[in-house]
């Protein structure tokens, strides 16, 4: 099967006597080697340039909150019992008089962690959620020195409350969701 | 005692000390960059603009790992391998004169710290001083990979330097000479060496990247098949000497081949333009200078290029092509003179 037209025939004859003095070989390398020191360079300047990623990429989580700012996860706990790498962990609580505004049902997640180094961003939690409240976005997971940091709780996984804090996750949902 | 003529030399040996240490610093940085560029890649930036403090950062580094000497390891030899090695790297730079002289309240300043009458005797015997070092510094190591680099390093050292030598021999058959200054003065004007002796060049050119431990003869610290060579052992500045010493060799040996083959601080039509003293002494530093880094960027080029020989390939180019072709080089060198000229 022939795949490229750059295969070459392996044939094992005998040197000539140009081909044995090895330098002009050695030459045509260098000039291999020359000419791309001017071509494109490859990298990609992390911090500061990003990849472009795939509209459906998992990254890190988001727990949403709905138009009023209100939390939409209830704590029902169908993300953790769908975790296959059980990274989630949470504690509900009853929402009081005067939370009205705060949580959108009565019940509420008073704790809501996410072990980042046993989640393999499968997605799965974002599937069984009935709320709509936790999404995977097109963020990446940054690295950091102590594997305390990597348990991610609500202070970082809730989107803020004004609108330039909210989190775009419109890729993520499926084509029945958007029009509901 | 001539006062005046200490304190001149002590000047030139403390700023050519300077220029190497520097040089070799950048060197490290240029070698970072251009195998970077070589490979598609942008290579450090991130130390200062455009990456420029990387070898300040890499030096700090290097001071602040842990200096460990392993427990089997002789002490004494330990410590003298990188030393020794480093010393005759920096010792080389004596013989090469690096400009016109430089004339102030009439006195004359020359740009060399010894016109050693036997030059290149001296950089040979210093040359090979500096083997010793690796191989002190291998055996010390009580570690079968540093022996291992550490004779590798030996039999390449002395295969390599007959035809360095004899590339050399026809050098002095030709110039009359073996001081370095005498050398490069006969090859003002456009006569540069190298267009009378190709070949030894070329001999010239493959050795100095076998006694550099250049690629492709980088056997003795083979990272691929030795983890390290003969500096397997070393950490902190230790290690830092053995590398440091090497672009320190490598900044020598570009010198050396820019006076030996290439006219030095010469640039043809540059003597004859009747510019001031200094302001010529200036340029002539400045053009032998632009040669040096050409040829450190060759060394560089060379290695991300070629791949490393094989020990036996090394043995075999060494003895069965280069020594031969050496002892011919000097033959028609010594024929042309005898019968020609």
């Amino acid at each position: 099967m022939k795949l490229t037209n750059r295969s070459k025939v392996v044939v094992d004859k005998e040197l000539t006597w140009v081909e044995k003095l090895y330098l002009p070989a050695i030459v045509k390398g260098m000039m291999i080697t020359f000419r791309h020191i001017f071509k494109k360079k490859a990298t990609v300047r992390y911090p500061e340039q990003t990849r472009p990623v795939a509209p459906v990429y998992r990254g890190v989580h988001v727990l949403k909150r709905d138009e009023q700012g209100r939390e939409n996860c209830t704590a029902c706990g169908l993300c953790a019992v769908a975790c296959p790498a059980e990274a989630i962990t949470m504690d509900a609580a009853e929402r009081q008089k005067g939370e009205e505004h705060l949580y959108r049902e009565e019940k509420y997640a008073a704790r809501y962690e996410i072990n980042m180094l046993r989640c393999i961003f499968c997605g799965l939690c974002e599937e069984a959620c009935p709320k709509d409240a936790i999404y995977l976005t097109d963020r990446i997971l940054p690295s950091n020195y102590a594997r305390g940091t990597f348990i991610y709780g609500k202070d970082i996984l809730v989107e803020g409350i004004t609108p330039d804090q909210r989190v775009d996750v419109s890729k993520r949902k499926k084509s029945y969701e958007m029009n509901t | 005692m001539d006062w005046t003529l200490l304190i001149d030399k002590s000047i030139l040996v403390l700023v050519v000390f300077a220029i190497s240490l520097g040089v070799a610093a950048y060197a490290t940085y240029g070698e970072r960059k251009i195998a970077a560029v070589i490979q598609d890649r942008i290579g450090p930036n991130r130390a200062g603009p455009f990456g420029l403090l990387q070898p300040l950062a890499d030096g700090v580094k290097f001071f602040l790992k842990e200096d460990i000497t392993p427990t089997g390891a002789d002490k004494f030899l330990f410590v003298l391998g990188p030393a020794l090695f480093i010393i005759t790297a920096l010792m080389t730079s004596a013989v090469i004169p690096w400009g016109h002289s430089f004339f102030i309240d009439g006195r004359e300043f020359s740009l060399q710290v010894a016109d050693l009458n036997v030059g290149i005797l001296y950089i040979l015997a210093v040359v090979s001083v500096g083997g010793y070092g690796i191989m002190i510094g291998g055996w010390a190591s009580n570690n079968k990979f540093a022996l291992m680099g550490a004779i590798r390093a030996a039999s390449q050292m002395i295969s390599y330097e007959v035809p360095l030598g004899m590339a050399l021999v026809a050098i002095m058959l030709y110039s009359n000479s073996l001081s370095l200054r005498d050398i490069v003065d006969m090859q003002q004007g456009f006569r540069w060496n190298v267009f009378y002796q190709p070949l030894g060049f070329l001999l010239f050119l493959i050795c100095t990247f076998a006694e550099c431990n250049r690629a492709p003869f980088d056997l003795p610290e083979s990272e691929s098949e030795l983890i390290g060579g003969y500096h397997t052992e070393y950490s902190s500045m230790k290690l830092g000497f053995f590398l440091f010493a090497e672009y320190i060799n490598m900044f020598i040996s570009s010198a050396l081949i820019a006076c030996l083959y290439f006219g030095g601080y010469h640039f043809p039509g540059l003597d004859s333009l009747g510019l001031h003293p200094n302001l010529l002494a200036v340029i002539s530093i400045l053009v032998l200078f632009a040669k040096i880094l050409f040829f450190i960027f060759l060394f560089m080029w060379v290695r991300w290029t070629v791949p490393r020989f094989r020990y036996d390939q090394l043995m075999n180019v060494g003895w069965k092509v280069l020594i031969p072709l050496s002892i011919v080089n000097v033959l028609i060198t010594g024929a042309w003179l005898t019968f020609v000229k």
